[in-house]
Parts: structure tokens; sequence; C-alpha cells
């Protein structure tokens, strides 16, 4: 298909498309409207179970079995990176060499680090009680260690990070949701459901039942899954290269899946 | 006027997904493409916030705010944003772990090139 074909096809469906879009936004509720069933009847199932962020207790209480799925979506994404970014065989390992950092930046980072460590760790542990949660200080904990590739050097960061470890934190965290769900359903209740615990006292870390449990099995998972998927993508910008292209390169058009350079 | 500031969060998140179609559509780069793509999710932020917003309402946490005396925004919706952030997250990284693939395999990023099939 020529590219003008192609335009008009996409401007063609672009306008039906918005078109519909619009009459459907015409006939939806107004914007900042107070009739929110839905929220409000989730906010009181929350305070009753003590539970003062209440986005963690939709997450992790009142749609806990959603969150199994969200989990397994990302644990299913990571173990597809990690097979697609793998080291094939034509391609080998170069030992990456030390860079030049900055004397500022080297500061900076390394400063930053346990500090940036802590607050997701903060963030994960106050899930329950303030904005976060998880999913949030996974994400935070994980660049965190991250810093010390800005800071240092890919080896450095290396050895803070062999990556086993992650992989198999990985699969006891998001095991360990599964576990939770599970201990629920032998105490005689169903999947997943918050009654295992007592929802302890509002607005401290001991409350909203098995939500603290399910954060942090979730921030552990979130946590690996990222410094995993970095890694892929890392070692592919630092490490893996072609054979042949370490020393002189030498082209070899003959055969087929090589790298072609221009 | 009152009816466009009613309907006009909702017309952004309409606006932006059809800028990303638009993207994915006339992409001449995969990198390109799947930033495309991340714009289209973005829309449904847009678009999920703005079904849950409440007038004169606050954040639906309760650690520095008494119960009942203010009105808090929908926190289903916000849960839900939160999966859908997740998700875009994950299939960006499968989908930038394919490129990586195909820029490896067959040396362009361009999808007009990639018409031939090879091993």
């Amino acid at each position: 298909m020529s590219p003008r074909m192609r335009l008009w096809l996409v401007a063609a469906g672009g306008a039906g498309l918005a078109a519909l879009l619009v009459a459907a936004c015409l006939d939806l509720p107004r914007f900042g409207g107070d009739r929110h069933p839905c929220g409000d009847r989730a906010v009181e199932a929350s305070l009753s179970r003590h539970t003062a962020n209440t986005v963690a207790s939709v997450t992790f209480d009142q749609r806990a079995f959603d969150t199994l799925g969200e989990m397994s979506i990302l644990f299913a994404a990571v173990l597809g990176s990690v097979v697609l970014l793998r080291q094939t065989r034509d391609e080998h390992r170069a030992r990456p060499e030390p860079a030049a950092v900055s004397r500022p930046v080297r500061r900076y980072a390394l400063l930053v680090l346990p500090v940036a460590l802590l607050t997701g760790l903060y963030v994960v542990a106050h899930g329950q009680v303030s904005p976060g949660g998880g999913f949030q200080g996974g994400v935070v904990a994980a660049t965190a260690l991250h810093l010390l590739y800005l800071g240092a050097d890919y080896r450095a960061l290396e050895r803070v990070r062999p990556l086993a470890p992650y992989e198999a934190g990985d699969a006891l965290a998001a095991s360990a949701y599964l576990v939770t769900g599970l201990a629920a359903l032998l105490a005689g209740s169903a999947f997943l459901a918050n009654t295992l615990l007592p929802y302890g006292t509002f607005n401290t870390l001991a409350s909203a039942g098995t939500v603290p449990l399910l954060n942090a099995a979730i921030g552990m998972e979130v946590a690996c899954a990222v410094v995993v998927l970095l890694a892929g993508f890392l070692d592919q910008a630092v490490e893996i290269v072609d054979e042949g292209e370490s020393g002189e390169r030498h082209d070899d058009p003959g055969r087929p899946g090589k790298r072609e350079r221009p | 006027m009152t009816t466009l500031t009613h309907v006009l969060p909702y017309l952004v998140a309409a606006w932006v997904f059809l800028a990303g179609c638009y993207g994915l559509a006339t992409s001449r780069d995969l990198i390109h493409a799947v930033g495309c793509l991340s714009v289209c999710q973005a829309a449904t932020y847009v678009l999920l916030l703005a079904v849950g917003y409440r007038d004169g309402a606050t954040a639906p946490v309760f650690s520095d705010l008494a119960p009942g005396s203010r009105p808090v925004v929908d926190p289903v919706v916000q849960a839900l944003a939160l999966t859908d952030v997740v998700v875009g997250a994950t299939v960006t990284a499968l989908l930038l772990a394919l490129v990586v693939q195909v820029a490896k395999r067959h040396g362009t990023v361009d999808p007009d090139e990639l018409s031939e099939l090879r091993g």
C-alpha cells in the first residue's frame, strides 16, 4: 500500500472513530458530577476495614483477585523479555570498559542512592496508610539501584545485582501473593478475602489486615521485575556484541540473522 | 459553554488517543511506534481520572482527613489507572525487547522495510 493511500485510510478511519468518540463523550455523565456509586461504596468498605488509603484497599482487598492477574501479566512480560533479550549463539559478552564519570555526578548519585532506596521501601511499607504501595515503591527501589550505573560503572552495578537472586525473588514474591490468598481459603473464607488478620488500628502501619502483606509481596515482585527487565536491556546495550565485532569488524553477508551495519 | 467544560476532559482523552493512532499509522520507526502506543494508553489515564473526578473533592486517602469531612474522588478508577500504568509499562518493555531483536535480525527498525520474511 502506498503511503498516500495509507494516509487516506487512516484519515477516513480516524474521522469515523473521532465522530463515535465525540458522540460517546456527550453521553457520559458530566465531568465533576457528584454521582459516584462505586466510589462511595469503595470508600465505605475501605473505612470498615481500617484502610486509610482507599486506593490500596481497592487494589489489594476489594480487587485483590484482579491484582493477581495484573501481577501475572508483569511476571509473564518479564519472562518474555528475558527470553527475547537473551544472548544468542552468534553473540558473545564483552567486558564493559570502566567509563569516566564526572565527580559531581558520581558524588550526587552515590549520595542519593541510599535515600532513594529507603524512599522506595518507605512507600511500599506505608501503602495502606498514605499514597503509594507496592507497585510505586518497587519501581522507586529498583531505580535507586541503577543510580550505581550512573555514579560508578556497569561492573559496579553488576556486583550489587547478581541476576539470579532477583529472578528467584520475582518468582518468590509472586508465589507469596498466591500463598496469602490460599491462606484465606484454608482459614475457611474466600480466595484472597481480607479476613485472615485483624484489621488493626486505623491509620497505623499494622492496619488493613492482609493489605500490607500483599503490598510487600507486590513491592518485592515489582522491584525484582524492574531490575531483571532493565538488566536485559542494559546487557544488550553494554555487554552483548556480535561475534567478531570486538576485534576487527568483518562483515559476513552470507549468514542470515546477522546484524547489518550501514 | 457549560456543556463544553462538562465534556472537555473526555474530548481531550479522545484527542490524545487519536493523536497516538495517527502516530502509529504513519510511523517510520518501530521505537517511535512503541512511543505512540504509550500515547494511546495515556488517553485511557485521562479518561479514567476524568470519569472519577468530583467537583471540589480531594484524594481518597484518609491518613490526614477525617472521613466524611470532604468529598473524595472515585478511588475505583484510580486503582484502574494504576493497573493501566503497570500493564502499559510491561507492554512497552516487551515491545521494546521485540524491537531490539528486529533491529538485530533485520538491521532496520523501519516497518516499511520489514516486508520480507527472513530467518
